[in-house]
């Protein structure tokens, strides 16, 4: 799909990307049709429910794959096309130029080696520097990411460090060789609401000083309108909505946009009423013909059924896809 | 804020009390615990000797009402699922002691856990692990009643019944296994398992964090209406402040095995007095684009509760603890004008000798 909106080519472009998982006869679609372009310092917030492809998404952009994974599509960093490339291009360019967090920092670290160690070794990896030079920048890094008497915690092990300053160590890993991407699957979602504001508010401000562009997979709304400066919302495997932060919010244009809002519980008291959106997800093995929203949306026409609607632009930045759209003023 | 706090409506209190189980009255609890402690041993090395204690559950005291529901936030190792299998007796405390509706929880001279358990019943988390997958989810809704002697047509039927009540067709899903639904509808299941036994207090351990998020709406619906039919008393433990905001009448805030501070949900969200309780409320995301949170209430993460501060819990984040915070642990002050809003903090103290006694002091003030 094309739109003339974006005018010069972003730093991550994604065009027409499709996962599917599994053998033909019991194929599993759950990627089906991803295009965004993400602009140079842009944070982009992925928002969806369990199942509704957003990680996968996110691991397709740095070419993370399980095996017999069945991709099609184009994902072009700064204009190299990521899909097309051989294992040891992409392994250089993982770490590099783009990097990742996970959301549950202890099983993404080698239990058996010092924090330190794990960050030198990504840097000499990159960079080629002496040990000394990598220890030097690991300090600085765990300073960078507000890491209490930085020095003695770089001769830690993972065990040895609580849930927020894990992640704080998996952030200075990931920044480690100044990457123009970074991806960050929930980073958030197992930590304590006190210790997630702190690592959103340290991440917001990391991607501010070092100019980086951030695709923020979360299913958490509020955690969203935090980081994000567009979200796009994910429904079985295709953006349903993407917008800026505040329209999403504001002025939603998906029922299923619309619908998530309503339904999220957030400063409402008891006997408010909730709407809630009826039914569940779709089974991603057999995904309806139209629009895959359409079995629980109230909006639904005779069209929703029969076609997938294209992604249709509103305004200027705003884009969703709905043959009979919530009306722009709430 | 403008509303009352939804308190227990006399029409519900009578057919409460009109519970052939029901022993005391309208005045008394439905559940006290009294300085309940639970310290977990750690044992090391070839001869296992004990080398530590996590102190999950370090002194607590609680009252559940009847007919309300009492929501219990904290964050992830402060004793809140510990505390919820405290109540059900999954785990049995090292002190103090529980009385459900004025009779002693003890096997020996009081109630028995199997008779607590009739009236009592919990949901958990983990909606897949709860339930039994070699068993037709009628089946295991019934097996409990079979056990208390129910008939198994009885049972059946009422668990048939159970699952339209919790919006599950009997006839779609009676026969199926676990595996077969979605994670919401299997907490449905795990609901109307709970509610077979017709208890009059379900423990709600996290039971909707699982959940997506348009789905969590539903089960929260589901539970309310529950409630109010059925006139249970819950008790709703969860990390989510939004959910606990959105179901409870009253709030008991935990941290580090120990509660600082409980009171009526407006009390809790309009005047929070505890520090502790001012940061949870403040960390919150605040789903507006235009008021992002500027700055972190407070720093660092929650200690270990193997080796928890002296004195106060929380002192060691507190943006306002002093001497007297180290040496004395803060008792429970009761603030004047309320019968049920309770701080655990010496500035609520005035012999504690905290230089802030009385100044109200704000955690938003000093970090802003």
């Amino acid at each position: 799909m094309k739109h003339d909106i974006i005018a010069e080519p972003g730093i991550l472009e994604v065009s027409n990307l499709h996962v599917a998982f599994g053998r033909p006869k019991d194929r599993v679609s759950v990627v089906n049709g991803v295009d965004f372009s993400l602009a140079k310092g842009e944070v982009l917030g992925i928002l969806g429910e369990s199942g509704s492809g957003k990680s996968v998404m996110l691991r397709s952009l740095m070419g993370l794959f399980p095996r017999r994974t069945h991709v099609t599509g184009h994902v072009r960093l700064a204009g190299q096309d990521l899909l097309a490339m051989d294992k040891k291009t992409l392994r250089n360019i993982r770490g590099r130029d783009v990097s990742m967090i996970f959301q549950e920092p202890m099983t993404s670290f080698d239990p058996v080696f010092t924090v330190g160690r794990q960050i030198t070794e990504t840097i000499r990896r990159h960079d080629g520097v002496s040990e000394q030079d990598a220890q030097a920048r690991a300090l600085e890094l765990f300073e960078l990411v507000a890491i209490p008497s930085a020095k003695s915690r770089l001769t830690n092990y993972p065990h040895e460090m609580s849930g927020g300053m894990r992640q704080r160590v998996m952030i200075a890993l990931a920044l480690a060789c100044r990457p123009k991407v970074l991806l960050a699957d929930e980073p958030t979602t197992a930590l304590d609401v006190t210790v997630q504001i702190q690592i959103l508010l340290l991440l917001r401000e990391l991607q501010r000083e070092m100019g980086m562009s951030v695709v923020f997979v979360t299913h958490d709304i509020g955690v969203a309108a935090e980081v994000a400066d567009r979200i796009g919302v994910m429904y079985a495997g295709r953006f349903a909505e993407l917008a800026p932060t505040r329209a999403a919010i504001l002025t939603p244009r998906h029922p299923y946009t619309r619908g998530l809002l309503a339904a999220t519980i957030h400063g409402q008291q008891r006997g408010d009423h909730i709407e809630t959106i009826p039914g569940a997800p779709p089974n991603l093995a057999h995904l309806p013909t139209g629009c895959a929203f359409a079995p629980r949306c109230g909006r639904s026409v005779a069209a929703c059924t029969e076609k997938m609607p294209e992604m249709t632009v509103f305004g200027k930045t705003h884009m969703a896809r709905c043959y009979n759209p919530e009306p722009s003023q709430i | 804020m403008i509303g009352q706090v939804p308190t227990t409506g006399a029409d519900r209190m009578q057919r409460i009390l009109a519970d052939a189980r029901d022993r005391g009255g309208p005045g008394q609890p439905m559940l006290i615990l009294k300085d309940i402690k639970r310290h977990f041993p750690i044992r090391k090395g070839v001869m296992n000797r004990t080398v530590g204690h996590v102190q999950a559950v370090d002194g607590v005291s609680l009252t559940v009402m009847k007919g309300e529901i009492l929501g219990v936030v904290g964050e992830s190792g402060c004793g809140k699922s510990t505390l919820s299998r405290l109540m059900m007796r999954l785990v049995e405390p090292d002190t103090g002691e529980m009385i459900f509706d004025g009779d002693l929880v003890d096997d020996k001279v009081g109630l028995t856990t199997r008779r607590l358990r009739r009236q009592m019943q919990m949901v958990f988390q983990d909606s897949f692990s709860s339930l039994n997958p070699r068993m037709p989810i009628e089946e295991t809704i019934a097996f409990a009643p079979m056990m208390n002697g129910s008939s198994r047509s009885d049972a059946i039927a009422a668990a048939r019944a159970l699952l339209d009540q919790v919006g599950l067709s009997a006839a779609m899903f009676a026969r199926r296994y676990p595996h077969e639904l979605s994670g919401g509808q299997r907490q449905r299941v795990n609901i109307a398992r709970a509610l077979a036994v017709n208890p009059r207090v379900v423990i709600l351990d996290e039971a909707v964090s699982a959940l997506d998020k348009s789905v969590e709406a539903q089960v929260l619906q589901l539970l309310i209406r529950l409630q109010e039919e059925m006139d249970l008393t819950y008790v709703f433990v969860s990390h989510d402040l939004n959910v606990v905001r959105y179901i409870s009448d009253r709030i008991a805030v935990m941290y580090l095995g120990r509660i600082v501070e409980t009171g009526s949900v407006d009390e809790i969200w309009d005047n929070p007095r505890h520090p502790y309780t001012q940061a949870l409320l403040a960390s919150i995301p605040s789903l507006d684009p235009d008021r992002r949170t500027m700055a972190a209430p407070i720093y660092g993460d929650p200690p270990n509760p193997i080796n928890p501060p002296s004195g106060c819990r929380f002192r060691t984040r507190c943006p306002f603890a002093e001497t007297c915070c180290e040496m004395h642990d803060p008792a429970a002050v009761t603030l004047p004008g309320s019968s049920a809003h309770a701080v655990s903090c010496h500035m609520e103290n005035e012999a504690s000798g905290h230089s802030r006694v009385g100044t109200n002091a704000r955690i938003a003030e000093v970090t802003q």
